[in-house]
């Protein structure tokens, strides 16, 4: 085996996991005092060019509380034809359809580079894609003209048999029936009375009158045709369609001076939820609504009318002055609620200047998977590329997403599962793994995830079962089985299964073993996570708190020093990135609330939550690359030593793109060197970083802002707060060894950071 | 005998005692049998169905003179001489005072004074009458005359005309005849307002009244004359006159009868309807009425007159049922005559009629008391060199306004008097201000809503095709501000059956858009901006949308409707537009889809005779009320067509309309062949017609008395104030007056009508009419100068809202006892002494039993099980907002003979008695009453003229299975008949269908229901009957 670098790198390629420790302690309190949870990183689609999905349907084991998939870590025996279940070691045979194997024609699933597999299963008929639009009407002109041809273009981009279904709301909410022919026909609801699904249901007209006799169900099976009013196939009311937004009008009820317009956001997702869920229940489909603008009247409004009371601040929330937060947040929760239970997933597209009620709406899309995309305006490439994005396709031509997926976890005996954090909500599956011991959404080993990307991750938290005085005998493998059944964008159900197993070690003799197996960049994600969710429900002064403790916990653990001496503090190689990425976290939007309004939180956080592990370490601690004469394009450090007159640095904090020219480049750019023949070098120079930033700006979702800045320039804020203040106005004269930029903070710089956190992991108090 | 009141007043709270007896059997529906109870000889009334009287005590009676004789020709040239009149030695004090006295009470005398050119009227002769001493003719005694009645045949025309067929002098041949003038009493000349100079002069007694006339003050004199029609009346068996009694011998023309006749009446004796309306239209038709005098009684409705206001508002506009009120209210108690007054602010002026001026006083708004808030009118006088004015209302003294200063000519008039409509008119309008305006903001131009049921009746009946066909030719005729290029009025569309479906016909549409909303419990509007458009600028979109809907909806299954939705989401909308309008509601059933409004069929005819027959009335409880309330204050007035197949519950269904000035138009069993054309003229009518909306109506009288109670398509939110949503050209609001003080017979009874209201393009507009009354002391005057037609206007609609609240036999207890009351006490205090056994009617009421007896007989009062429900809460709500006129037709249908028609004249024949003993079997008749059109065919008629009207060989090819209907051939009789058809539904507010009924056919009984002096098909006693029995009511009371 080669370092545990590649270990990893390979392990995250082939099964997209990637795990807080590789080797994982055997016991219990053993675990615990690794300060860092035995968790995992899982990327369930992850994309897999080189693995095809096989075409036929997973064997299972056949103890009822188990059915773990068969896979390369069971016992096999090709005579007998019989397989050990490595989870809970039951003795299966082998179906007929296995009957040829033998140790030389074995299935796929068996074979050692086959731990993640997918299979093609047929359950009942496909279904087709369904994409319900829920669009805001009161939007300036020029939004709404921009978003109506988004809207249209995006009618290309889906699949033609995908069902497509318009909500328009304002004051009221108009459900459009696309099959119409002739004049355009909507059921209109007003915007402030809640109604049941039942309700909703029977206004649309998609009860059936009453003939069936005995009780109607409220889902009754559907007629096809009722449904199909509001949801039709591309394909065919494509024209229909496009006339249909081409003639969207803004709002036309009048807003007084001094009031917000009326918007009923609501109840727009209440009955496009109502919708679905009467029509389509358990089919993937995704709710996508596009607001510039917060709700203000109806369930679920996050603001009244009236301009001149503000919409909530986080001053306001902490002194406990919101007064629609907690009705809100009920409201879509619920909501939400309802949508996964049915596996539809809701997006949320808002484009506003101001706040548009994220906060309140949020859990829409983090309990059922969908985007959150936040922009100034429709009529911005921010928003119209990272809507076309979402259509993206992969290698195969196929949508990058699929929906209704649930992912189940099986672990081995010695493992106990305690959450995961991620785009899913729980399905309350009670098992011999579930751990009581929660973690982010625990006491379960099933979520559901309404919709997935390739990029979706969840962090999985588990617990080692044994006690300390019954350790795990050495030699042995624990394993997690991870099970992810989902709609295929090409409506075919799947499953992919992947199969991971590391080896127990014994913390006290083989603590270097377990050090060096410490993934700190898996980890540095884990801890944010959960760091994150803690922030969701606790005040940030808590979280910080405990993350600080945590910290300095694991430095007392693995760092070598002398007691209370601080200058004798050291961190082996494994664990000497972790505490500047805990550094740059703390500094983080997701954790610090200054100078972000809740909704940017709540959009911070939910991207946080489910990127990968590459994306989300670029969001704890940017990237920051330096362009000059002097060579080429170099990774420095973020530090304000970094930011130099004679370069131009380019930033990538996921959601901005920040190109920023120091002070002599930027003088040069200004007197239009780069104009001049003689000066193509300079031109180049320039262009380097634009090119660069091309390149993450075609594969990034949501776009990033992009930010084209200099030395003092207004925007030079969002690379300024981002750098570690090494130079500040308080230390400017004290360091100087390079002109780097000062910056007018009082926040600590990771020196002082670290020089602190030595002193305390050191002090033999602590 | 127990008080009575009006029969608006208390008397309907309860029943009366004293009533007990009579009621029991009055009206019900074998009249024959109770009136046995009544008349001693039992026989007498249920053996002959017509004419005869058998009144008990009546054996000595005497027979009513023939009045008319020759003789009488006679008399009226004597009367000629009339001055010898006056002197007769009468009790009463008043007659003789007349010359000395104040102006009012000279007129008593004078009035009667023709013009020396028509003095010829008989009125006169009555005079003499009097002056004579006949007084006490006692007709009865002379059994002999048992015989005379018969021969009276309908008098001719003019009132002297009257044949002589009596039989020879009975003793009173003189006497009976003369009608009365009493009318005449009426005209005189008010001395108060402008008409200026009083006096009746000290001056020339002896002139007596000849010099009357001439007197500068009594410019009527010319169309008076023509009141005095008096006479024709004629009653045959006029008993002579009573002039004893009175003063003067101004009898006010008493019509009376003897009451005992003998045993068989001729049916012609007895005052006919058909022969006051030509003697009216004889006397005053083609005229020019003026109305500078207060108090002048005004031609009959049925009259062709033309108006001149000077001073006071025309009748069509505002018609009282008596033009003298009493001075005190004890005698108004006494006499038992409503005091009332009909107003139709929005009557239609004929071309030949000014039209209401338009009076702009800028930005301080209208002059108003400062008191009583009353409008600057004529009657306000001016004082202090023009500086100050008081108010005739209330007596209070105002400021003249710097900028309104006038001086005062030598008569203390101001010198722009006859510049300014608001000093010299009945009528005008003012231009309100912001003040005057819903926050103070203009009001928009109001909005016509088309909402139309398409549930599956509809659909398949054709009429959702019919309505969105004609809706795009009509839509260009909506009625629009003088001048103006196009009309200001937004027009909407609104589908719906158990849901709603609201359009956008926004111009710059390429296709409407349908809103659909089903959330029926809470009803909104989904639209603002295009939902409301001009019709010129989306007529486009319209077009498409219309042509669109029929096959929207063609495949439709769905019967169910909702109701109360619908009216809310028009309100919703006129709300979000902030205007006012109307909501054109075209409703096929009863609406029993699950949503507020829903109505259950409740039709049990079981209830019919019970106490809880009211109910039937009632509507049901529920949303209803606030709806109505919504809709007034939003000025939003909802017109129903209904075409219902079954019951529709039209008591609630009714609600709203009948309370926002609405109106309600039911299709039975519509079908598009048969009803179309009547559905689309009345649609048509409905959507041009003039109207105003989000009105408010104030009446402000002198001192002394007041509006009390109001009657019409309007809605009350307090005592005073007269809230209609909408008032149409057809719309009239009755008002009762009741004492406050004593009224003085100097100033008189004065009145103001203020409607302020939107106009169809959206202007705020105050409209005025003011009228003046005379007010006197003496029940002979109030007699003389009471106007029948508008008596039983408000007796309708008084009856019609009572039976809301009491058992119907209750209600039609005291309209007979207050009938009785009524003519008893005229008899009492105002005819001659005669024998009780005489039936003495005051000459201006002497058809009001007819009248009377035929309201009784209305569906809505005559409690027949065999009348479907929603009929009669049908009529009733028609007859609510009814006016004048048309409740006169309605209660006495013309039935016109066509088969003498000269089709070479113009003139539309001569109607005849409603009776069946009028129709013959050789004969066509066509009857009208405003609301059905019938053309009766007798067996025998003439197979020439059913070749000509109907181009087929005789009456036995005209099949009896379906409808019939009148072909448009090219000749004489055919032309005729069609334009006589077609000017009567010219006056008409609906328009009619024509049924075509043969003699002996089935459908003759629905004709025969009209047929009003003959005994009612389902209950009710014929005209004969009911005189009889209302002169034993009388005489019981007199006793």
């Amino acid at each position: 085996m080669a370092t545990y670098q590649e270990f990893i790198q390979q392990n995250e390629d082939r099964d997209g996991v990637r795990c807080s420790w590789n080797l994982w302690p055997s016991s219990r309190l053993e675990a615990t005092r690794l300060v860092v949870p035995v968790s995992c990183l899982y990327t369930p689609l992850k994309e897999r060019p080189d693995l095809p999905p096989v075409q036929y349907e997973p064997v299972l084991c056949s103890r009822a509380n188990c059915k773990a998939i068969l896979n390369p870590l069971c016992q096999v025996d090709f005579k007998a034809k019989i397989w050990a279940c490595n989870f809970c070691f039951q003795r299966n045979s082998f179906p007929p359809s296995y009957g040829g194997i033998s140790e030389v024609n074995q299935p796929a699933e068996l074979m050692p580079q086959f731990s993640t597999i997918e299979y093609i299963v047929q359950r009942g008929p496909p279904t087709p894609l369904i994409f319900l639009y829920v669009v805001d009407t009161c939007l300036e002109e020029e939004d709404l003209q921009a978003l109506k041809e988004s809207l249209q273009m995006s009618l290309s981009l889906l699949p033609p048999n995908a069902l497509v279904g318009l909500i328009t709301f304002g004051r009221m909410i108009q459900v459009h029936e696309l099959s119409c022919e002739g004049i355009s026909k909507s059921y209109v609801f007003r915007g402030t009375k809640e109604l049941t699904p039942k309700q909703i249901q029977e206004m649309l007209g998609l009860m059936k009158p009453a003939t069936s006799g005995q009780q109607g169900k409220p889902l009754a099976p559907h007629d096809a045709a009722a449904s199909c009013r509001f949801l039709q196939p591309v394909q065919t009311v494509d024209m229909n369609l496009t006339d249909i937004l081409g003639e969207l009008q803004r709002d036309p009820w009048p807003v007084p001076q001094g009031k917000r317009p009326l918007r009923s956001t609501g109840i727009a997702l209440s009955i496009a939820i109502g919708l679905l869920e009467g029509t389509f229940p358990n089919t993937g489909a995704r709710v996508m609504l596009f607001t510039g603008g917060p709700p203000t009247q109806g369930p679920g409004m996050v603001v009244g009318d009236e301009l001149k009371t503000p919409i909530r601040s986080w001053h306001d929330i902490q002194k406990d002055n919101a007064r629609h937060l907690k009705k809100a947040t009920k409201y879509y929760e619920a909501l939400a609620n309802r949508a996964a239970v049915n596996g539809h997933n809701v997006d949320i597209y808002a484009c506003a200047l101001d706040q548009t009620g994220l906060l309140e709406m949020k859990c829409l899309s983090n309990l059922t998977g969908g985007h959150i995309v936040m922009g100034d305006s429709f009529n911005t490439s921010l928003f119209k590329q990272t809507f076309q994005r979402v259509f993206s396709k992969d290698y195969n031509g196929e949508f990058r997403m699929a929906f209704g997926g649930t992912l189940e976890v099986k672990t081995s005996r010695e493992l106990k599962i305690s959450g995961a954090i991620g785009p899913c909500v729980s399905l309350n599956a009670k098992g011999p793994c579930v751990s009581d011991n929660e973690m982010g959404v625990g006491g379960t080993c099933q979520w559901k995830i309404c919709s997935l990307s390739p990029a979706t991750t969840l962090a999985l938290y588990f617990e080692v079962v044994n006690q300390h005085n019954a350790p795990i005998p050495q030699g042995g493998r624990g394993a997690i089985q991870f099970v992810t059944q989902y709609q295929h964008s090409n409506t075919q159900r799947r499953i992919r299964v992947t199969t991971i197993a590391r080896n127990w070690a014994d913390a006290q003799s083989q603590i270097q073993h377990i050090e060096s197996s410490f993934d700190q960049e898996a980890s540095a994600v884990l801890m944010a996570r959960l760091g994150v969710f803690r922030a969701e429900s606790e005040e940030g002064p808590d979280v910080l708190r405990w993350l600080d403790r945590q910290l300095i916990r694991l430095c007392q653990k693995f760092g070598q020093f002398n007691k209370d001496d601080p200058n004798s503090f050291r961190l082996s190689e494994s664990l000497s990135l972790y505490p500047q990425f805990m550094f740059h976290l703390r500094r983080s939007p997701f954790l610090q609330v200054f100078n972000n309004s809740p909704d940017e939180s709540s959009y911070y956080r939910h991207h946080f939550v489910r990127q990968d592990l590459t994306q989300s370490l670029i969001m704890i601690q940017p990237i920051l690359y330096s362009y000059s004469f002097y060579g080429p394009p170099e990774p420095v450090l973020l530090d304000s030593s970094s930011i130099l007159p004679d370069r131009i640095l380019l930033m990538d904090t996921f959601f901005q793109l920040v190109i920023f020219h120091g002070e002599t480049i930027a003088q040069w750019r200004k007197a239009g060197y780069q104009e001049m023949a003689e000066y193509e070098n300079f031109k180049q120079l320039l262009q380097a970083p634009l090119d660069d930033a091309q390149e993450i700006l075609q594969t990034r979702f949501p776009m990033p802002r992009y930010i084209d800045t200099e030395h003092g320039g207004s925007q030079a804020r969002f690379l300024l707060s981002k750098v570690n203040p090494s130079q500040t106005h308080n230390n400017l004269y004290a360091w100087g060894q390079e002109s780097g930029a000062p910056i007018l903070t009082d926040d600590v710089s990771l020196q002082v950071f670290m020089d602190h956190l030595k002193k305390l992991a050191v002090s033999s108090s602590a | 005998m127990s008080q009575q009141g009006y029969v608006a007043t208390p008397p309907y709270s309860q029943a009366q005692a004293g009533m007990g007896g009579y009621s029991a059997g009055f009206g019900n529906p074998p009249p024959q049998s109770h009136y046995g109870v009544y008349g001693s000889p039992p026989q007498g009334y249920s053996a002959p169905p017509t004419g005869v009287l058998k009144p008990p005590a009546s054996s000595s009676s005497g027979m009513p003179p023939p009045p008319v004789s020759s003789q009488y020709g006679a008399n009226i040239q004597q009367n000629g001489a009339h001055p010898h009149s006056f002197p007769p030695p009468v009790a009463s004090a008043p007659s003789m005072s007349p010359y000395g006295q104040p102006p009012q009470s000279a007129f008593h005398s004078m009035a009667q004074a023709p013009p020396p050119t028509q003095q010829l009227t008989n009125q006169m002769s009555a005079m003499n009458i009097g002056g004579y001493g006949q007084r006490p003719m006692q007709i009865p005694q002379s059994s002999s005359s048992s015989a005379a009645p018969q021969q009276f045949q309908t008098s001719p025309p003019t009132a002297m005309g009257h044949p002589p067929l009596s039989p020879p002098g009975q003793q009173l041949p003189s006497l009976g005849s003369p009608p009365p003038m009493a009318t005449m009493g009426s005209v005189t000349a008010p001395p108060m307002g402008m008409s200026g100079p009083p006096g009746p002069g000290v001056h020339q007694p002896p002139l007596g009244p000849q010099g009357y006339p001439q007197q500068p003050g009594s410019p009527m004199s010319g169309p008076y004359g023509a009141q005095m029609a008096g006479p024709q009346m004629a009653g045959p068996q006029m008993a002579g006159p009573q002039s004893g009694a009175f003063p003067g011998g101004f009898p006010g023309g008493p019509a009376q009868m003897a009451g005992p006749p003998q045993k068989k009446l001729d049916p012609d004796s007895i005052p006919s309807t058909t022969q006051v309306i030509e003697d009216d239209q004889a006397k005053r038709g083609g005229q020019v009425y003026v109305t500078n005098i207060r108090g002048q009684v005004p031609p009959l409705v049925t009259t062709d007159f033309t108006v001149q206001d000077q001073g006071n508002a025309s009748p069509r506009f505002m018609r009282c049922t008596t033009y003298s009120f009493p001075c005190t209210a004890d005698l108004a108690k006494q006499c038992k005559v409503p005091l009332a007054a009909i107003i139709k602010p929005f009557a239609t002026v004929p071309k030949n009629e000014t039209p209401l001026y338009i009076v702009n006083h800028g930005e301080t708004g209208p002059i108003r008391c400062n008191r009583c808030k009353a409008y600057m009118c004529p009657y306000m006088q001016f004082i202090d060199g023009g500086r100050r004015y008081q108010c005739v209302f209330c007596s209070c003294v105002n400021e003249v306004p710097v900028q309104y200063f006038q001086h005062l000519d030598h008569m203390g008039r101001r010198m722009d008097l006859y510049e300014r409509p608001e000093l010299s008119l009945g009528s005008y309008e003012f231009i309100a201000t912001l003040d005057y305006c819903k926050n103070n903001k203009p009001p928009n131009p109001p909005a016509y809503i088309f909402m139309i049921d398409v549930s599956y009746n509809n659909i398949k009946s054709g009429l959702v095709k019919l309505i969105c066909e004609e809706l795009k030719t009509m839509l260009d005729r909506l009625p629009k501000e003088e001048g103006a290029e196009t009309s200001a009025i937004k027009v909407g569309f609104v589908t719906y059956n158990k849901i709603l479906h609201f359009y956008n016909v926004k111009s710059a549409l390429a296709q409407p858009q349908m809103m659909v909303v089903s959330d029926v419990a809470e009803m909104f509007v989904p639209l603002l901006d295009g939902f409301l458009v001009n019709f010129q600028e989306s007529q486009a979109v319209i077009n498409n949308l219309l042509d669109q809907i029929p096959d929207m909806f063609a495949d439709t299954n769905e019967s169910e409707t909702v109701f109360a939705p619908v009216i809310q989401a028009g309100v919703e909308a006129l709300k979000a537009a902030e205007c006012s309008g109307k909501l054109f509601i075209f409703q096929s059933s009863i609406p029993t889809a699950e949503a507020p409004g829903k109505l259950k069929n409740r039709d049990d005819r079981k209830l019919v005779g019970t106490e809880k027959e009211k109910t039937l009335f009632q509507p049901q409880r529920g949303v209803y009320e606030q709806l109505t309330k919504d809709c007034v204050a939003q000025g939003c007035c909802v017109d129903l067509f209904l075409f219902p197949n079954q019951f529709v519950d039209i008591a609630t269904m009714g609600d709203v309309p009948s309370h926002t000035g609405g109106s309600i138009y039911k299709y039975s069993n519509f079908q598009v062949e048969v009803n179309g054309q009547q559905f689309l003229s009345d649609l048509r009518r409905d959507v041009e017609k003039s109207i105003g909306f989000d009105a408010i109506m104030r009446v402000r009288t002198g001192t002394g008395f007041r509006a009390t109670d109001f009657f019409g398509a309007i809605y009350m939110n307090n005592t005073t104030d007269v809230e209609m949503a909408a008032v149409d050209c057809d719309k009239a609001v009755t008002v009762e007056f009741k004492h406050d003080d004593t009224l003085s017979e100097e100033s008189g009874a004065v009145m103001q009508c203020a409607l302020l209201y939107t106009t169809i393009g959206g202007q705020r507009r105050l409209r005025i009419h003011n009228l003046s009354l005379n007010c006197s002391s003496q029940l002979p005057e109030l007699y003389k100068s009471c106007e029948t037609d508008a008596l039983i206007n408000f007796f309708a609609k008084s009856a019609y809202r009572a039976i809301l609240n009491q058992p119907l036999k209750t209600v039609r207890e005291i309209l007979v006892n207050q009938t009785a009351h009524m003519l008893a006490c005229y008899r009492k205090s105002c005819a001659s002494p005669s024998a009780a056994s005489q039936l003495i009617l005051p000459d201006a009421m002497k058809v009001f039993p007819v009248y009377m007896n035929s309201l009784l007989k209305t569906p809505a009062l005559v409690g027949s099980t065999e009348l479907s429900t929603d009929d009669r809460a049908f009529h009733r709500f028609l007859v609510n907002a009814m006016g004048v006129e048309e409740t006169q037709v309605l209660l006495y249908p013309r039935l016109i003979p066509l088969h003498t028609m000269d089709v070479s004249s113009e003139a539309i024949p001569a109607p005849v008695r409603c009776s069946e003993e009028r129709l013959s079997e050789s004969g066509i008749f066509l009857l009208e009453n405003g609301l059905y059109m019938f053309l009766w065919l007798g067996q025998a008629c003439p197979p020439d003229l059913i070749q000509n009207l109907f181009n087929v060989p005789s009456l036995g090819h005209l099949s009896s299975e379906g409808p019939m209907s009148l072909p448009v051939l090219d000749n004489a009789h055919s032309r005729k008949i069609h334009s006589i058809i077609s000017s009567i539904s010219q006056r008409r507010a609906a328009s009619m269908k024509l049924l075509i009924v043969k003699q002996k056919d089935r459908s003759e009984m629905l004709f025969r229901q009209h047929l009003v002096e003959d005994k009612g098909l389902h209950g009710g006693a014929s005209y004969m009957d009911f005189l009889c029995y209302v002169h034993r009511e009388i005489r019981q009371l007199l006793t």
